[in-house]
């Protein structure tokens, strides 16, 4: 799948006869038209509503590679460098008369809310699961709740799906609904990373080479001056001749320019089919949302195609007291003598938070004190001294609130503090 | 120009390689698929062949594009309303990849079967869409005579439906996503056993012993066992519980007799619920022993050779073993212990494949045909090959459709068990052959304009009975069900249509590659509720 995230309008009752032929809509229009067994209760059928999904914005933040060729059936290898929103809004718009795709070549995380309340139905084929978790922190954020209860219209339905090989899911999610992408985290476990000590000085296998030459190889010398790009052909030939140095001071085979270029990258295989099977699953729940015609997934359909064709679908339970979704205050137990580089341990290391690298900010005397901060050099150098601090010596008491900001989420997450004895 | 293409071929199709190879990828590119009509399900999974590089496509289809192909096909566009429609879906998929070659017969293979039925004995595999019964009960038995494999595909309504039908596939390379290494430690081979005694864990400093992988811990804890235990290993929870605690002794402790934090040894100790099973010959393999395709003629095919090879490897060299597979895991262990612990494993693994290669050149001789010094180096590659896979083999036979069909061979047993509940996916297998015996009597599919819905339920449920009937099929089809099949009026949503695209392509890529395992036989789809079924008929 591609990076993108597709926001998608329904223009619902315009009839723009144009660009329409006879029988352009015949194997749609059925399902609109009648009636039938096993439509939503809610469903009323009418020979108004149809038309196709006319206006749809595309947010991609990549260019076309030629490895995306194999599959991305949109782009062309004239189309090589150019970005991938405005490449498929052109296809598109050119093939499909009558549909009108905006391009966005912009990071998701450009837009504010502003940008996403426009949007009856958000669809994402996102390649990280941090993107995944802004996306739905951001519709979260969009909710609105009178005397504690959910208003239904600031709901806007998120479809989610990823590949993986032959593997793929696909989910649909309403926000203060249904299960969301934090209810579920412990479904994706965390990245597994190479020990240190083993790519340092106990190698074994031709990725501890890689990892090796890259790691600690490269920004020693500084190889073509700057950072290591996984896209140069010239970077991934010196990781791979540095990692062959270094496999045979060890004797260990199999080190290869493609193995190279995976571990640098993490590339994950990638085949057309997988992606078609996992885009139209998640684009029968657009349908099925946008005309009210049948009940959408409940919630998550797995896929696999090693053995045969297997699917199983389930229902994902929200999480009591999600960090994202639940309006429950996030407890934090430590003792006042824990030290905050605890804190910070479990913020990121803790299965259901997972976070990057949180920032820590909190109020002392009524101003606004950052405890710890690590993406701005000035700041990080300054508060680096709290991580050792006690959380009695940072002057916090018990049931003082901390305000954390993390790439996973666009809000700050409200967490309270519980000392322990 | 030669190298420049290839270079430009592994960029582009890396993410695919790093699936199925060099080897797989090679497969495609000779390869020669036949679509049966254009419609959205055809050009969805041809879609999914001409991007990754199959070497050839050929369209079938005698129909003129209409406004209502347009409507859901992308590719076709309302220029081509009026011309053929293979013609137009071939100008659309063909530019999707300049390394495919893309063909097209404007007819029907009804007309093809009548003329020229062996025009699809050219094909790598035929995939048939959206074909009235008739049509593709034909075309079956002629590609099952011709052994050519057959994927009928059909989207209707909010269905998918995927039929495989070829006789016999083998697989040498099918990937199990959870497969058990093979360490031999029960009864280690000799190399194995010279290497674990060449450590004495009770002499080595801590370093060492701290860096000693958990293979060699485990192995010389089990010789221990197996001297105290006459020569039994541990079986149940109980005994293994004890043999972890066993091992657990063995971690070093410092001098106020605290044990160390010697990770091999919790890796051992976590490894021991698998790393001691017997190395049984699977008994998916000792069925493929005892096929009589192993009586290897002149005409076998070369899986079956190598198959025979390796059972008479087994039987000798092996000594009631497969060739060692000669993978093991990481493991926490310096650089050296672990690289010679491994090239233990890998020499012997080259070995038995060897041997296997030898026994495959005699069998090869035993039938007349010589092995030149390419063969033999072929061979030797595929041996060893087929020596890391010697424990996933896979034979995928799939009965023939007019077996399927055939009221005497009829699968009654799994259409009724299926039915106990009245709401599996076996109840659309049943409403599409209801359908398609609409088709054959009133020329036309349920439900197709509005007028005709209501009486249509009537006439489908009257087909749906006669089927029932014909094949003595105790089982009863929910009125719903007729209903919605005629409310579907046989339209065909692209939603659909490129789900099964996708998962049609990709059973074509193995059954094109002989890698991965295909269903077997009957896929069922249902957007609905987003679950599916796979039905042996």
């Amino acid at each position: 799948m591609a990076d993108a995230e597709e926001p998608m309008a329904v223009d619902g009752g315009h009839r723009d006869g144009g660009c329409d032929w006879d029988g352009r809509w015949n194997h749609v229009k059925k399902f609109l038209e009648r009636p039938g067994p096993f439509t939503h209760p809610d469903f009323e059928p009418s020979t108004e509503a149809l038309s196709g999904f006319r206006l749809i914005h595309v947010v991609d933040m990549d260019t076309i590679d030629v490895s995306n060729l194999n599959r991305q059936f949109l782009f062309r290898s004239k189309d090589v460098g150019r970005p991938k929103a405005e490449v498929a809004a052109d296809f598109i718009n050119s093939r499909i008369p009558g549909c009108k795709v905006v391009p966005h070549f912009k990071k998701i995380q450009d837009f504010d809310d502003s940008f996403y309340r426009q949007f009856h139905i958000i669809v994402c084929g996102l390649d990280s699961i941090i993107a995944r978790r802004w996306m739905n922190g951001m519709l979260i954020s969009l909710l609105s709740y009178e005397d504690g209860v959910l208003d239904p219209s600031s709901i806007i339905p998120l479809i989610d799906g990823g590949t993986e090989g032959l593997k793929g899911n696909a989910r649909v999610i309403l926000p203060g609904m249904t299960a969301c992408i934090d209810c579920t985290l412990e479904l994706y476990p965390p990245q597994i990373n190479f020990p240190m000590c083993t790519i340092a000085s106990m190698p074994r296998l031709p990725e501890h080479c890689i990892e090796y030459a890259r790691i600690l190889q490269w920004p020693k010398e500084k190889a073509f001056g700057g950072n290591l790009d996984g896209d140069n052909p010239e970077h991934i030939q010196w990781v791979f001749e540095r990692a062959q140095e270094r496999a045979a001071e060890f004797n260990i085979t199999g080190v290869t320019y493609r193995l190279t270029q995976g571990v640098v990258k993490r590339i994950i295989p990638a085949v057309a089919s997988t992606n078609a099977v996992i885009a139209a699953a998640c684009a029968t729940e657009v349908f099925k949302i946008a005309t009210s015609a049948y009940i959408p997934l409940n919630n998550y359909m797995v896929f696999n195609d090693v053995d045969g064709l297997y699917t199983y679908t389930f229902e994902a339970e929200r999480k009591e007291n999600c960090s994202a979704c639940s309006q429950v205050p996030q407890d934090l137990q430590f003792s006042p003598s824990a030290k905050l580089q605890e804190v910070l341990e479990y913020l990121t290391e803790n299965a259901s938070l997972q976070m990057k690298s949180p920032a820590i900010t909190t109020t002392l005397e009524g101003k606004n004190k950052t405890l710890y901060l690590q993406s701005v050099k000035s700041i990080e150098e300054r508060t680096r001294p709290n991580l050792c601090k006690t959380l009695k010596e940072l002057g916090l008491s018990d049931g003082q609130e901390l305000a954390v900001a993390d790439v996973t989420t666009p809000q700050t997450v409200l967490f309270k503090l519980n000392f322990t004895t | 120009i030669m190298a420049a293409t290839k270079a430009s071929k592994e960029q582009k199709y890396d993410r695919q390689l790093r699936l199925w190879g060099d080897h797989g990828q090679e497969s495609l590119e000779n390869a020669h698929v036949c679509l049966i009509n254009a419609t959205a399900t055809g050009t969805e999974i041809l879609k999914n062949l001409v991007l990754p590089g199959i070497g050839a496509f050929t369209i079938v289809d005698g129909h003129t594009v209409s406004g209502e192909d347009v409507g859901n096909n992308f590719f076709l566009s309302n220029n081509s309303i009026g011309k053929n429609r293979a013609q137009a879906a071939t100008e659309l998929l063909q530019e999707l990849n300049s390394d495919v070659s893309g063909n097209f017969v404007e007819e029907s293979p009804d007309k093809l079967l009548d003329n020229d039925p062996e025009f699809f004995h050219r094909f790598t595999i035929v995939i048939g869409v959206q074909l009235p019964e008739s049509t593709c009960l034909r075309l079956g038995s002629v590609l099952w005579s011709a052994s050519v494999p057959f994927l009928v595909c059909k989207s209707y309504g909010l269905i998918g439906y995927m039929r495989l039908a070829v006789q016999e596939h083998t697989v040498i390379e099918s990937h199990p996503d959870n497969a058990l290494e093979d360490l031999r430690l029960y009864q280690p081979f000799a190399e194995f056993k010279n290497h674990i005694q060449s450590y004495d864990l009770d002499s080595m400093d801590k370093k060492d012993h701290s860096h000693t992988p958990w293979i060699i811990i485990v192995a010389k804890h089990l010789e221990k066992w197996l001297s105290e235990h006459n020569c039994q290993p541990p079986k149940n929870y109980k005994e293994k519980e004890a043999f972890r605690q066993f091992i657990r002794e063995g971690i070093l402790k410092n001098e106020n007799g605290v044990p160390e934090d010697e990770e091999n040894f919790e890796e051992a100790i976590k490894n021991v619920n698998t790393a001691l099973n017997p190395t049984k010959i699977p008994s998916a393999v000792e069925d493929l022993f005892n096929c009589e395709q192993c009586n290897i003629t002149s005409q076998s095919p070369s899986f079956w050779v190598m198959l025979q090879a390796v059972k008479e490897f087994a039987l000798k060299e092996g000594n009631g073993s497969l060739p060692v597979r000669g993978t093991i895991p990481d493991m926490i262990a310096d650089s050296q212990k672990f690289i010679n612990l491994q090239n233990v494993y890998r020499e012997k693994a080259m070995q038995d494949a060897a041997a296997v290669s030898k026994h495959v050149e005699r069998l090869l001789q035993s039938v007349g045909k010589v092995c030149c010094s390419h063969c033999i180096a072929n061979c030797k590659h595929l041996c060893w090959r087929l020596g890391k896979n010697a424990f996933f083999l896979r034979v995928v036979r799939c009965r023939s459709l007019a077996e399927e069909y055939s009221v005497d061979s009829v699968n009654k047993d799994e259409i009724t068990s299926s039915m106990d509940n009245p709401d599996s996916e076996m109840v659309f297998y049943l409403m599409f052959r209801a359908v398609d015996r609409f088709y054959q009597q009133h020329s036309r599919y349920p439900g197709v304009y509005n007028y005709q819905v209501e009486d249509d339920i009537s006439k489908l449920k009257l087909c749906v009975n006669s089927l029932l009937q014909e094949y003595s099929l105790n089982v009863n089809i929910k009125d719903d069900y007729i209903h919605e099949f005629c409310r579907y009026g046989a339209a065909e949503p692209h939603t659909v249509a490129a789900f099964l695209g996708g998962s049609a392509a990709q059973e074509a890529i193995k059954i094109i590659s002989h890698q991965f395992v295909p269903f077997n036989n009957t896929f069922i789809y249902n957007a609905m509720s987003q679950t599916s079924a796979t039905l042996q008929l």
